[in-house]
């Protein structure tokens, strides 16, 4: 007889799942701590962090400004090129960043904390309530910008700034995007997400309007005549299929929708989770998927990629963490075929992977993970269909990316783009930095 | 092995690692603790009629990280009774008779007063007297310590007076707040001293808090002038007793006094003349131990060196220690950047860049590539300071086939282009 599908709520005592998300994921710094790590800053010329940083924060200036007690000025660094500052010293893979350029790492393999700084400044800053951003006299424009996620809502802050008067639409019920409804809840506790989202629209100027989806409740036409630009930061709505069969078995599920529950649920406890997790995919949202199945009491929790560990999206310092966390790596395997009996999922039919000549082929040897859960997290992509469906002028998009002329300019007049639905690295920072250029081209074309 | 014994003046100890009056000092268990811990002797806290101290009484210098780069007192003298002082000075020394026990003193400029304390440190059996004509607040206001240290006719009239009355050697312990510390060292040496010490504390303002508006170290919102010491005065001391050694020869015993924290500091000291060491913030800050390594580090290096006593390397860098216009004007080097160790921090070429000679490049075809352009390099040693890696900069000598040459021959000295013309 086929077991029974063990999937459950509440599996953990109240003070397991606190642990599990609402405890920051790395221990922010006090003022002591703040200023030794401060002191380790050498202050290099044409620093080689800053121009690891998407967004171009001058961080030896900021940090200099911490070792000399102004945490004002230094929050202020920060902010100036990334309004997202403190999302930014949460979610950013420093590793790969910022804090791998830092000389210290060639020095001394141990690099400057720089996210942790960026942390310390921006959450005392925003301890003290100011609203420290002023708009600049009405220019009379009206801009309209599609998604409140940070690409969105970065150029949104610019747009406001320069004077402009900004309408943001959002499919969702939430501004936020990602950092709202997909970001791992340990990295953004007490509500963080909103509180920044405050903040931004906090400089006035900006109105926002959710529950507002282009291609159901807007037209990119319509946007086109009633504004004067258009900022398209819709992200990556769609996510991609595994293209085997038994997809539609109940317990398989995309895991960025997993995650969004997640981070939407009021009481963890009541939210259920398979007793063995398999998750599909190499990337930080399969590592997310898995490390928060776990927390939320799954006993067995297996990722399966079909590479090695260094081909892996995940860096390696997320797949430690996820180990840490009691999650099984598995290399070298790809989903055949997902099993259920009666329409309900049993277990993963996996072959195992090789490189030949550069391509990844099927060993031709197979076996079977039972699962009571199967996230599936292989990509997301631009859902384009209601952006361009029945648009007057076609809008250019290649590899499911809108094509912009690197100011976020795209093939419409008027029409810009940036974040996760345009070319480049798929992460918070820079989207901010793509909201942020996006603003300026707006602005420099508008005034001609 | 080296040999640290020490012979001061007469004063003997096991090393030449003593504290220097203070707190570290100011009663037998301090004392006792330190010669646990192995120190070679103590200068026991000034001793004179008992003062009443305030608080707050210290500050520090933090910088960038080091919590005490300097240090701050407005502390009197000992603020217990002459009896009590010389009652545990008695009995410490009888405990160890090994260790150097040097009393300090302070007392009005009156010779009936003088002869009579010194009468009583005589019964102590102490090794020694150290006369504090140093300290720069508190009791120079009472015509005491630094107000008498600045006047060298004071000076020698009391050393007189202290070696007519005392039984043992009287070191002179000598204030920096003055303009030359020659003159009063040559009063110490009118005055008949067995030795000098030096340098007592720098007359400073540690800081100020900008809510209360009140200089440090605070007295219920206010501040007053107090002593600097700690690692910063360590280049203050070393020029003085180094002008105090060229000018009085080897035969003046120094007692090497400021900024000493490790046996590299005390082996400068001695280097630039002193016969032995005192220390006193590095002890408040970091305890008793510190002075193993000041006796095993030292010992070591003597060990490398080839030196058996102290007195081998005493003052050997004074015949360098030379005047400006002594040094060779045809001298050359250059900085050399190891491209293998250099992790591209910049801080070389923005230095240079900014504020010395252009001499380092920046970018080479779009990277960062830091190199010396030799024919605009100085030599000037800056580049080198502030290069976070040791060894990555140094400076080479450029061979330029030229003699030594000092200024008053320098041809390029105006006094000798007229002479030729
Ligand atoms: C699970 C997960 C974890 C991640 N973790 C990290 C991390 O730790 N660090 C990091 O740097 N990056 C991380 N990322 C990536 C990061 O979240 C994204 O790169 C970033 O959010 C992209 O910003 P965006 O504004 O372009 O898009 P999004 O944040 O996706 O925002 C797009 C917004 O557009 C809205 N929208 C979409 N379609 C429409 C429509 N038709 N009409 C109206 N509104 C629409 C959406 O509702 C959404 O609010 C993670 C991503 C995922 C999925
Ligand atoms: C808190 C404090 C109190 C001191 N009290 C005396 C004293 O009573 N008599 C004295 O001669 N020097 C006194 N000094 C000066 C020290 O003996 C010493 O000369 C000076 O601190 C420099 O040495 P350092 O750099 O090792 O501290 C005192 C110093 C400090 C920090
Ligand atoms: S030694 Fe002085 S002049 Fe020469 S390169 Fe270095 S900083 Fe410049």
């Amino acid at each position: 007889m086929a077991e029974q599908r063990d999937i459950a709520a509440g599996r953990l005592d109240q003070a397991a799942y606190l642990a599990g998300f609402s405890i920051d994921a790395k221990v922010p710094l006090d003022q002591g701590r703040a200023l030794i790590e401060a002191s380790r800053c050498y202050f290099c010329y044409d620093a080689p962090c800053v121009e690891a940083c998407p967004t171009g924060i001058d961080i030896p200036s900021f940090i200099r400004k911490i070792s000399t007690r102004n945490t004002r000025g230094a929050a202020l660094d920060i902010l100036e090129p990334n309004i997202f500052g403190g999302a930014c010293a949460r979610v950013c893979p420093v590793e790969e960043l910022c804090e791998e350029a830092c000389v210290r790492d060639a020095q001394e393999t141990k690099p400057v904390s720089i996210g942790l700084l960026q942390r310390f400044a921006t959450d005392r800053f925003f301890e003290t309530g100011e609203q420290p951003f002023a708009r600049a006299p009405a220019t009379g424009k009206k801009i309209a910008v599609v998604g409140a996620g940070p690409a969105g809502l970065a150029g949104a802050h610019r747009l406001a700034r320069l004077g402009h008067a900004v309408t943001v639409y959002d499919a969702r019920e939430k501004a936020g995007g990602l950092n709202e409804y997909g970001i791992a809840a340990y990295k953004v506790v007490d509500g963080f997400a909103q509180k920044e989202v405050d903040f931004i629209l906090g400089v006035g100027g900006i109105t926002v309007e959710t529950g507002k989806a282009l291609g159901k409740d807007l037209t990119l036409d319509a946007l086109r005549r009633d504004f004067d630009a258009v900022f398209l930061a819709v992200g990556q709505a769609g996510v991609r299929a595994v293209g085997v069969s038994g997809e539609d078995i109940i317990g398989v599920e995309p895991a960025v929708d997993f995650i969004a529950r997640l981070r939407q649920a009021a009481d963890l406890a009541a939210l259920p989770v398979g007793r063995r997790v398999v998750v599909i995919g190499g990337g930080n949202t399969a590592i997310d998927a898995a490390i928060q199945s776990r927390r939320l009491g799954a006993g067995d929790v297996t990722m399966v990629y079909r590479r090695g560990p260094d081909d892996m999206g995940a860096t390696d310092h997320e797949q430690e963490f996820a180990k840490t966390d009691g999650v099984k790596i598995k290399y070298w395997a790809k989903p055949v075929r997902f099993m259920g009996t009666d329409g309900a999922l049993t277990g993963v039919e996996f072959e195992s992977t090789r490189i030949t000549g550069g391509k990844i082929e099927g060993t031709g040897d197979t076996f079977v993970v039972p699962a009571d859960m199967v996230l599936t997290a292989v990509g997301q992509m631009l859902v384009d269909d209601p952006i361009t469906k029945n648009a007057k002028e076609p809008l250019s998009v290649v590899g499911g990316r809108i094509v912009t002329d690197g100011h976020g300019r795209t093939s419409l007049k008027g029409v810009y783009a940036g974040g996760d639905c345009v070319e480049g690295k798929d992460l918070t920072v820079q989207a901010v930095e793509d909201g942020k250029n996006a603003a300026l081209a707006i602005d420099g074309d508008l005034r001609g | 092995m080296a040999d640290l014994r020490n012979n001061f003046a007469g004063i003997r100890s096991p090393n030449p690692f003593w504290l220097a009056s203070g707190p570290p000092t100011d009663k037998a268990y301090n004392v006792e603790r330190a010669f646990e811990a192995g120190w070679g002797g103590v200068i026991w806290k000034t001793v004179g009629e008992p003062v009443v101290n305030v608080s707050s009484r210290y500050g520090a210098n933090a910088y960038n990280g080091t919590r005490v780069a300097g240090f701050t007192n407005i502390e009197l003298i000992s603020d217990r009774s002459v009896e009590i002082n010389l009652r545990e000075i008695k009995e410490v020394k009888k405990r160890w008779p090994d260790r150097a026990v040097v009393v300090s003193l302070m007392v009005p400029c009156e010779e009936p007063i003088w002869e009579s304390i010194l009468h009583q440190v005589n019964e102590t059996g102490c090794d020694g007297v150290e006369l504090n004509f140093g300290c720069p607040h508190g009791m120079s206001e009472r015509g005491m310590g630094a107000a008498v240290g600045q006047v060298p006719e004071y000076v020698a009239m009391v050393t007189r007076w202290a070696k007519q009355h005392s039984r043992v050697p009287v070191i002179v312990k000598l204030t920096p707040n003055v303009n030359d510390v020659l003159f009063p060292a040559q009063a110490a040496v009118d005055g008949n001293a067995d030795a000098v010490s030096l340098i007592n504390t720098v007359a400073s303002v540690i800081g100020v808090d900008l809510d209360t508006m009140s200089p440090l170290p605070e007295v219920n919102g206010k501040g007053s002038h107090g002593g600097y010491c700690g690692p910063a005065v360590k280049p203050i001391a070393l020029r003085m007793i180094g002008d105090i050694a060229r000018e009085f020869g080897p035969d003046l015993r120094i007692s090497g006094i400021g900024g000493i924290s490790t046996w590299h500091d005390a082996a400068e000291h001695i280097a630039m003349g002193a016969a032995n060491v005192q220390v006193c913030t590095a002890a408040m800050h970091q305890g008793f131990k510190i002075v193993e390594d000041m006796i095993d580090g030292l010992s070591n290096w003597m060990d490398s060196k080839g030196y058996r006593t102290l007195d081998d390397f005493r003052g050997h860098a004074i015949p360098n220690y030379v005047r400006w216009e002594n040094l060779d004007m045809n001298y050359e080097i250059v900085a050399r950047i190891d491209q293998d160790a250099c992790i591209k921090c910049g801080l070389c070429h923005i230095a240079c860049e900014d504020t010395a000679h252009q001499a380092i490049t920046a970018r080479t075809n779009g990277t960062r590539r830091y190199e010396v352009i030799d024919k605009e390099c100085v030599g000037c040693n800056l580049c080198m300071l502030v290069c976070p890696v040791e060894n990555c900069i140094t400076m080479e000598r450029v061979d330029n086939g030229k003699p030594y040459t000092q200024w008053s021959e320098d041809p390029r000295n105006p006094a000798n282009r007229v002479a030729a013309e």
